[in-house]
């Protein structure tokens, strides 16, 4: 089988590489990019953990090939600190929230999240819960995800930040 | 998992997929969302040895009104249904059932042709375009042709689809202003298929109902348009003796498996249950 030349945009540095047509994408950035914070869970596009974001998407990662980011531009969770290299609205959020506890689901929750605040930066709290829908966390049962992205968002707004009813 | 090595193409125009297609055979595949196929591959359900990528071919993108039908490019997405001020304007059932598909990431990728086109009878769309008598266009190695969703489904995973045609758009006729609609689907958690779910579009005038179609999913082999069912309906003021009639038809067509969703008897009853709440939000947001 041949092999395949893409050339993407990740984290902003343009990058090129040979790829197997059936690498996938989450494969491709932890394997070949050394970018190991978007994680392998189920392996079956149902709990989120490979979330990045690929031209303004939030797209699981081990559900598409290498491949088909061919000239995307990819931001994963190494990626979306500020440029002085200080937390984001949303690291701070999850930080101050504790919107994790083992955080493996969390380099997904933080790309999903940055998806959703980009299309509503003023999220309800049941729009919250649907937009992270796509992702699980077995341990923290979302009470303080939920409030950690309702951190950020009001940080962003430069709002002040109402915690959700327990 | 990793799937079976293969070849990647990525044409730019439908004649060139068409092309494609004719020359590598039956093992190649076309490759749209992927969130169904890729799966399929990791898992070594499917092994095809060429995936034949859409994305590329721009003209299999958006959605578009064309005298008095809605024509929607095979490669538009779920989430783009959803933002569609065109569509919730004329054909609100869509995005309505677009919102129940899968979760947000699915959604970004999933395509409407994936959807309509892979055969798969616990998909949404199907059964909402047979409610709404949708056509599909395709293409293949001997030119276009058009079938009618009504008759696009023959088994599961089985349809009027040729191995190396394409579903390129799919045409909706607008239905009448005022009508009302819904999809109502009983599913155990977000992102499941339907254990049950009921399309419904009906149109009123003075009280009494002028016109109706039911669409059920995941209750059968394949999609089920409940003619029978919604012509009870017709010259009724949805009153209760025509909605249980209508609810009695529609479960007498049903053949569900007994699975993880529940007995065979249970997902019946259960379209039945759709069918009926359907009715009742339809009629709620239908003007006349």
């Amino acid at each position: 089988m041949t092999k395949s030349h893409i050339e993407l945009t990740i984290n902003g540095k343009k990058v090129e590489a040979l790829v197997e047509p059936r690498t996938l994408l989450i494969h491709f950035l932890r394997e070949q990019q050394n970018l190991t914070g978007a994680h392998i869970g189920c392996d079956t596009g149902h709990c989120g953990a490979c979330t990045v974001d690929m031209d303004d998407m939030s797209v699981k990662s081990c559900m598409t090939f290498a491949v088909q980011a061919n000239g995307a531009s990819i931001t994963t969770i190494e990626g979306v600190a500020n440029a002085d290299g200080t937390l984001s609205a949303l690291q701070e959020g999850f930080r101050m929230m504790h919107g994790l506890q083992c955080g493996f689901c969390t380099p997904g929750m933080i790309l999903r999240a940055h998806r959703l605040l980009q299309e509503n930066p003023t999220p309800t709290e049941d729009e919250i819960r649907h937009g992270i829908s796509g992702n699980l966390c077995r341990c923290t049962g979302y009470v303080n995800i939920v409030k950690s992205i309702q951190y950020a968002a009001a940080k962003i707004n430069g709002t002040p930040f109402q915690e959700a009813a327990e | 998992m990793i799937p079976g090595t293969f070849d990647y193409y990525r044409p730019q125009t439908v004649d060139d997929a068409v092309g494609l297609l004719s020359k590598l055979g039956e093992e190649a595949s076309v490759l749209a969302g992927g969130h169904s196929l890729i799966p399929l591959m990791k898992t070594r359900f499917a092994s095809p040895h060429h995936l034949v990528d859409l994305s590329g071919i721009g003209d299999l993108k958006g959605i578009s009104v064309e005298g008095d039908d809605i024509v929607i490019g095979a490669m538009t997405t779920q989430f783009e249904l959803i933002a569609s001020e065109e569509l919730e304007r004329h054909i609100p059932i869509i995005a309505e059932t677009s919102r129940l598909i899968a979760d947000p990431q699915i959604r970004y990728k999933g395509t409407f042709g994936g959807n309509v086109a892979n055969g798969d009878p616990g998909n949404d769309m199907p059964a909402v375009m047979m409610c709404l008598g949708a056509s599909y266009s395709v293409s293949g190695p001997d030119g276009n042709r058009d079938i009618a969703a009504r008759d696009f489904y023959q088994g599961a995973y089985f349809t009027a689809l040729e191995h190396g045609e394409i579903l390129t758009a799919v045409r909706i006729p607008i239905p009448a202003p005022g009508h009302g609609s819904a999809y109502e689907k009983l599913k155990r958690k977000v992102g499941d298929y339907a254990t049950a779910a009921a399309a419904v579009v009906i149109t009123m005038a003075g009280g009494t109902c002028t016109s109706a179609s039911i669409g059920l999913t995941n209750v059968s082999e394949t999609p089920l348009w409940a003619s029978d069912a919604a012509a009870l309906l017709v010259g009724s003021s949805l009153d209760k003796a025509s909605v249980d009639a209508a609810v009695a038809a529609a479960e007498a067509i049903t053949n569900p498996a007994s699975d993880m969703r529940g007995p065979a008897e249970y997902r019946t009853k259960m379209a039945g249950i759709m069918v009926r709440r359907a009715l009742e939000r339809a009629k709620s947001r239908a003007k006349g």
